[in-house]
């Protein structure tokens, strides 16, 4: 029953990746800005700014399908396990690396479980943010955990990944999406460097990351 | 085959002849100047013939579907076209419901108004009714900042995207006495003027463009430009009189005017861009930029091409 049940999930899985996948397009038209033109290397972890649950969708959207396969997005457990349909969403269809972000109901260690997948070969989508953004800030402080992925993965390239507009497509409670234009910008890789301090690497990390960030969006240009 | 569907043909074997020429002189030059890829000019040039080649393609299948295909290419370039203009736009999270009834209501409203050819609410539901109802929407949330520029902003969004591109289809729905099942002819001397103006303005600027004729909204439109593609275009759509209800004078005029406001509906459309900070509306169409860079002068020309036909052919 079980087996027969796991199978049913794996044959709608694929489907359901490609309708996800159409309607992130027709919303948001996305389209990639590559560093210097080239695709990402494939050991890589992406680490992006978060303003919502469709955050990864979009990295994963503008991915070529040959690294696509092999791009696991590190999502809350807390969130994608509430229900049988998120459950459904998050680990068959996007084979996300679900992690318990409270310390007091951790069963694993989060870094296992991501050290895991990346021994299998697959690259991850990180948000160091922790969770979605909803200050006026653009990127809040970083969590640590880019910083020890880095320390112990060293043949990984770090990539920083801006995605604009997304926040304005979906704001928070808000269940229709309005469609309109987004982008995803891919920044230089970086590594953490020899001896490098972890308050001092974490802060590189999120100056490049906001250095992605267009200039000055026209959302804000009226409040100036 | 009917004398329409002949006159389809002649111009689907033009279009494909130009678009033929276009391709291999844009292939000689690619040999010459740039056969490494680097010279951006001719890699821009090539691009657009190539998404010239998928336009004007879509654009032959929705032809030949019919009435239906026609207007679900234009509610899709309605769609595309709003989305890129809602993104340069100062909408707040007080616009959500606004900005979504502008998409999934307003829009499918208007082109659902023009399959059941009803004139008198199709001419009136975005200037009067959606006018009146989206800033209530946005009023109801009770976010005040910038209240204004908000809903102007959407209302423009909506007259310029949906109302005046759904007049391209809308020629569809005209009766006109001895032109009865030859709309469709209508829609391809439109779109064949307005672009073949533009592109001659690209040309003639390029060749012979010295004095600028509007520095700060539109760098390289030059006056030679403008002249000489809105003499060619006119002379171009007096000599495709034959796909029209009109004589070769008034289908020349009808060129002129509808190349003129092509000309102005750019300058607009570059005035808003400029203020906006940008180059391109978008990136849905390689080479060319956004669609509503490509559109921009069809947009503006429909709806006058229309009331004109509209006014003076069909009678009431």
């Amino acid at each position: 029953m079980d087996d027969w049940g796991e199978f049913m999930k794996s044959l709608i899985a694929k489907p359901v990746a490609v309708i996800v996948l159409l309607f992130a397009r027709v919303i948001t038209a996305v389209r990639p800005f590559w560093h210097e033109g080239r695709l990402p290397r494939r050991r890589s972890i992406f680490f992006a700014n978060h303003s919502s649950h469709g955050d990864f969708i979009l990295i994963w959207a503008v991915l070529p399908p040959r690294l696509r396969r092999r791009v696991r997005p590190v999502a809350g457990a807390d969130y994608w396990l509430k229900s049988r349909l998120r459950g459904f969403i998050g680990r068959d269809v996007f084979n996300a690396v679900l992690i318990e972000r409270s310390r007091d109901r951790r069963t694993a260690d989060p870094f296992e479980s991501m050290g895991t997948a990346m021994k299998e070969g697959s690259s991850l989508i990180l948000f160091p943010e922790g969770t979605r953004n909803q200050s006026d800030e653009p990127l809040q402080p970083f969590k640590s955990g880019l910083y020890h992925l880095a320390a112990s993965h060293p043949d990984f390239e770090l990539v920083p990944v801006w995605i604009a507009n997304l926040n304005r497509v979906m704001p928070k409670g808000e269940f229709v999406p309005i469609p309109l234009i987004c982008t995803v910008t891919f920044g230089e890789p970086m590594h953490l460097a020899e001896g490098e301090a972890k308050d001092m690497f974490l802060e590189r990390a999120r100056g490049a990351l906001l250095a992605l960030a267009p200039k000055k969006a026209a959302a804000e240009k009226v409040d100036e | 085959m009917s004398p329409t569907q002949f006159d389809m043909m002649i111009l689907v074997l033009g279009v494909c002849g130009i678009l033929l020429v276009a391709s291999f002189v844009g292939h000689v030059l690619e040999r010459r100047l740039s056969p490494d890829g680097t010279n951006a000019a001719i890699e821009n040039l090539n691009a657009r013939i190539n998404a010239w080649w998928v336009m004007a393609i879509l654009i032959a299948i929705a032809f030949v579907a019919g009435p239906i295909g026609v207007l679900l290419l234009f509610a899709f370039c309605s769609f595309a076209a709003l989305r890129e203009f809602v993104t340069l736009t100062n909408t707040r999270r007080a616009d959500h419901w606004a900005l979504a009834t502008a998409f999934f209501v307003v829009l499918p409203v208007q082109y659902v108004l023009l399959w059941i050819e009803d004139y008198e609410i199709f001419t009136v539901f975005i200037p009067v009714y959606a006018f009146l109802l989206m800033p209530i929407i946005s009023a109801v949330r009770g976010d005040t900042q910038h209240f204004l520029v908000r809903i102007a902003e959407v209302q423009w969004a909506l007259m310029i995207c949906v109302f005046c591109a759904s007049h391209v289809p809308a020629l569809l729905t005209l009766h006109i006495p001895g032109y009865e099942g030859r709309n469709v002819l209508l829609i391809a001397f439109l779109v064949i003027v307005v672009q073949l103006s533009d592109v001659l303005q690209y040309v003639w600027g390029k060749m012979v463009g010295r004095t600028k004729i509007a520095p700060r909204l539109s760098p390289s439109k030059t006056l030679e430009g403008f002249l000489g593609g809105v003499a060619s275009a006119s002379l171009f759509g007096a000599g495709l009189w034959w796909i029209t209800p009109f004589s070769p004078l008034q289908a020349g005029a009808m060129a002129f005017l509808i190349t003129l406001m092509g000309f102005f509906g750019g300058l607009v459309m570059s005035a808003i861009k400029r203020d906006r900070g940008v180059k391109d509306w978008g990136h849905l169409i390689d080479g060319h930029g956004g669609l509503i860079d490509r559109l921009d002068s069809v947009v503006f020309s429909a709806p006058i091409f229309f009331h004109l036909t509209r006014y003076f052919w069909s009678p009431a």
